[in-house]
């Protein structure tokens, strides 16, 4: 189902923890919220199922107002980060939960129940494992208990809180994997939170990059990684240095010196050159580049990552090398950014 | 490390590397025969001077049974309402912050630290049917003070921190996480309680209820004031215990209570075998 968040505003005892957010999720899309802690993507998670009333604005699923509805009445499944499996039922009596307090004629009968919860287990991939207790389950497939938990009242979304903060790192990936294909066999609208951007990139149809409780940039992976469009999401997603410069005359100088990128529709002024240390070039003549004195160099998987100062302030940038490139030997390296972009300084 | 086939019967559980296991339990078992073990024997030892016949004449005599009665099932009765007011105690402690909480949270304690005998002294003048409560009580044909239903009074008000103690700290463990879970999943406040919290506090209140229970079935302070002491109807064991001793008929006495020791064993080794099972089960 579709879900619209519109202009909507949260505040905990008059602070802010979401400014006038709004967000369009279309019918079957996996979106990821991302951002740092207390960036209000878990805040906006829990108004969209309910557990917090928006201070203003509102939420709709599909064409109805779903604000006025209570937590029960608005068919959500939720996952937790800590699974919050019930302790003291089986693993097929947590599944049928939702569908077991159900009232008069929506509820199934008790053989619908125990079909549904085994058809839901063999999704899961954990088919026989009915008769245990949440205490006899890995941390992998608590968590999949619990999002069996949550389909099977068949929500009209599904949202979870930072599914895989739990899990070490191999079962993170696995589980990863397996969600995106549990996604695309079922269709389920989804939104997850998390703080992986590598999750996000890798998982969701759109990422929602989220700062300080505004949305800062909607858009699939390729779009947030290559237009990032604020100085907040370049240094947030991947890898990024940062240069303060000044644009005059079409070109962009450090100090006195123009390095050799024309900015012609950049606003005159102090700005910040953005660029992903991976994607430069070096260059032997310095003849408008980026020069800097070698300050560091580390070995970092299959590259080297050498750290420059630059000029007279400086100014401390990182930028990637081959292995066994001999500019890492140097004291002096000059390069120029492939790509890169310009935010002026507020 | 080393695992060796686990062979069946009984063994001692591996301890660890960290020393202390051989002291402590040494200690432990020094220390329990010292102070519980040699003066229950001793009593098991007296009244088996009594010889079989005797003993099963006394354990029969109606006033011994309906002493024991009266005290079982009052005690019982008395647990049973502290289970349910308790918990109810317990929740609005751990839930709700209001101005006073920690003045409330500190008078659940009282029936501890008072003197039992003013409680009963105090208590008796409350339900007297010239008392406050009483006076009001009476015309509606409810007799309190002098029956056993002051008996389970008095054994409510004794018990009650017993079950409050034990189930609030599980209660501030309770994930809220839980609750909203079960609430996107549908269920109302009620079933969300019976469902989901109540089994989980399920273990606390029993043993709640198991120590509020072997608390009244000894208590005799607060008992003896309201209870009237008319044997065979609210004569209390303890008392009769009492009585025979004050007859210098220790036979009889130590007889009675060695019943009483034989039950309540039983019933707290139940009450144990049921926990431990479910915590097997629920981890």
């Amino acid at each position: 189902m579709e879900v619209r968040v519109a202009n909507v505003r949260k505040e905990f005892e008059r602070f802010p923890a979401l400014h006038d957010v709004s967000l369009d999720i279309k019918s079957g899309e996996l979106i990821a919220l991302l951002g740092p802690s207390g960036s209000g993507k878990t805040t906006l998670l829990r108004l969209i199922a309910g557990l917090e009333r928006p201070t203003k604005g509102k939420i709709f699923f599909g064409e109805e107002d779903a604000s006025q509805k209570s937590i029960q009445e608005r068919n959500v499944g939720f996952v937790f980060q800590h699974y919050a499996l019930f302790r003291h039922m089986t693993v097929a009596d947590n599944i049928g939960f939702g569908l077991k307090v159900r009232h008069g004629p929506t509820r199934p009968s008790a053989q619908e129940i125990r079909r549904r919860a085994s058809e839901l287990l063999d999704l899961v991939q954990l088919s026989g494992l009915e008769k245990r207790y949440p205490a006899q389950l890995s941390g992998g497939q608590r968590q999949r208990v619990a999002l069996a938990r949550a389909m099977a009242i068949e929500p009209a979304v599904l949202l979870l809180d930072e599914p895989f903060g739990a899990l070490d790192a191999q079962v993170r990936r696995e589980l990863r994997r397996w969600l995106r294909e549990i996604h695309d066999a079922t269709g389920h609208t989804t939104v997850f939170v998390t703080h992986d951007q590598e999750e996000a990139l890798e998982l969701a149809d759109r990422v929602v990059v989220m700062s300080q409780g505004s949305i800062e940039q909607v858009g699939t992976a390729d779009e947030i990684y290559d237009t990032p469009n604020s100085p907040f999401v370049y240094g947030f997603i991947g890898e990024s240095s940062a240069l303060p410069v000044k644009v005059e005359d079409g070109q962009v100088w450090i100090a006195d010196r123009p390095i050799g990128l024309s900015a012609p529709h950049a606003p005159q002024g102090e700005a910040t050159l953005f660029f992903r240390p991976h994607d430069v070039e070096l260059v032997d003549e310095c003849n408008g580049c980026i020069a800097g004195t070698v300050a560091a160099s580390r070995r970092v998987a299959g590259t080297r990552r050498v750290e420059l100062e630059i000029g007279g302030e400086r100014q401390r940038v990182e930028i990637e090398l081959p292995v066994n490139h001999p500019a890492a030997q140097k004291s002096r390296v000059a390069f120029r950014p492939r790509r890169w972009k310009l935010f002026p300084t507020a | 490390m080393t695992t060796a086939p686990a062979k069946a019967g009984w063994r001692f559980r591996q301890p660890s590397v960290i020393p202390g296991f051989g002291l402590t339990l040494g200690f432990s078992l020094a220390y329990l025969t010292l102070i519980i073990l040699i003066p229950l024997s001793g009593l098991i030892w007296r009244s088996a001077a009594l010889g079989w016949a005797d003993f099963w004449a006394i354990a029969t005599d109606r006033r011994t049974i309906n002493a024991l009665e009266i005290s079982f099932g009052t005690a019982f009765f008395a647990a049973a309402v502290n289970v349910v007011f308790g918990t109810i105690v317990a929740w609005v402690l751990v839930r709700y912050s209001f101005p006073g909480r920690r003045i409330v949270d500190a008078m659940v304690d009282l029936p501890f630290a008072l003197p039992t005998a003013v409680a009963g002294i105090a208590l008796t003048t409350l339900y007297a049917p010239n008392g406050w409560l009483g006076s009001l009580l009476a015309p509606l044909g409810i007799k309190v003070a002098y029956t056993p239903l002051g008996i389970v009074i008095a054994l409510i008000f004794i018990g009650l921190p017993f079950v409050v103690r034990t189930v609030q700290p599980i209660m501030e463990e309770i994930d809220k996480e839980v609750e909203e879970v079960a609430a996107t999943l549908g269920a109302n406040r009620f079933q969300t309680i019976a469902r989901v919290l109540l089994p989980g506090l399920a273990p606390a209140i029993v043993t709640g209820f198991a120590l509020a229970f072997a608390r009244g079935v000894g208590e005799y302070g607060s008992v003896i004031f309201i209870a009237g002491n008319l044997p065979y109807k609210s004569e209390i064991a303890p008392l009769l215990i009492v009585i025979r001793l004050e007859e210098y008929n220790y036979a009889a006495a130590t007889a009675i209570a060695a019943i009483m020791l034989a039950l309540s064993f039983a019933m707290l080794l139940v009450i144990n075998l049921v926990q431990t099972w479910s915590r097997k089960r629920y981890g």
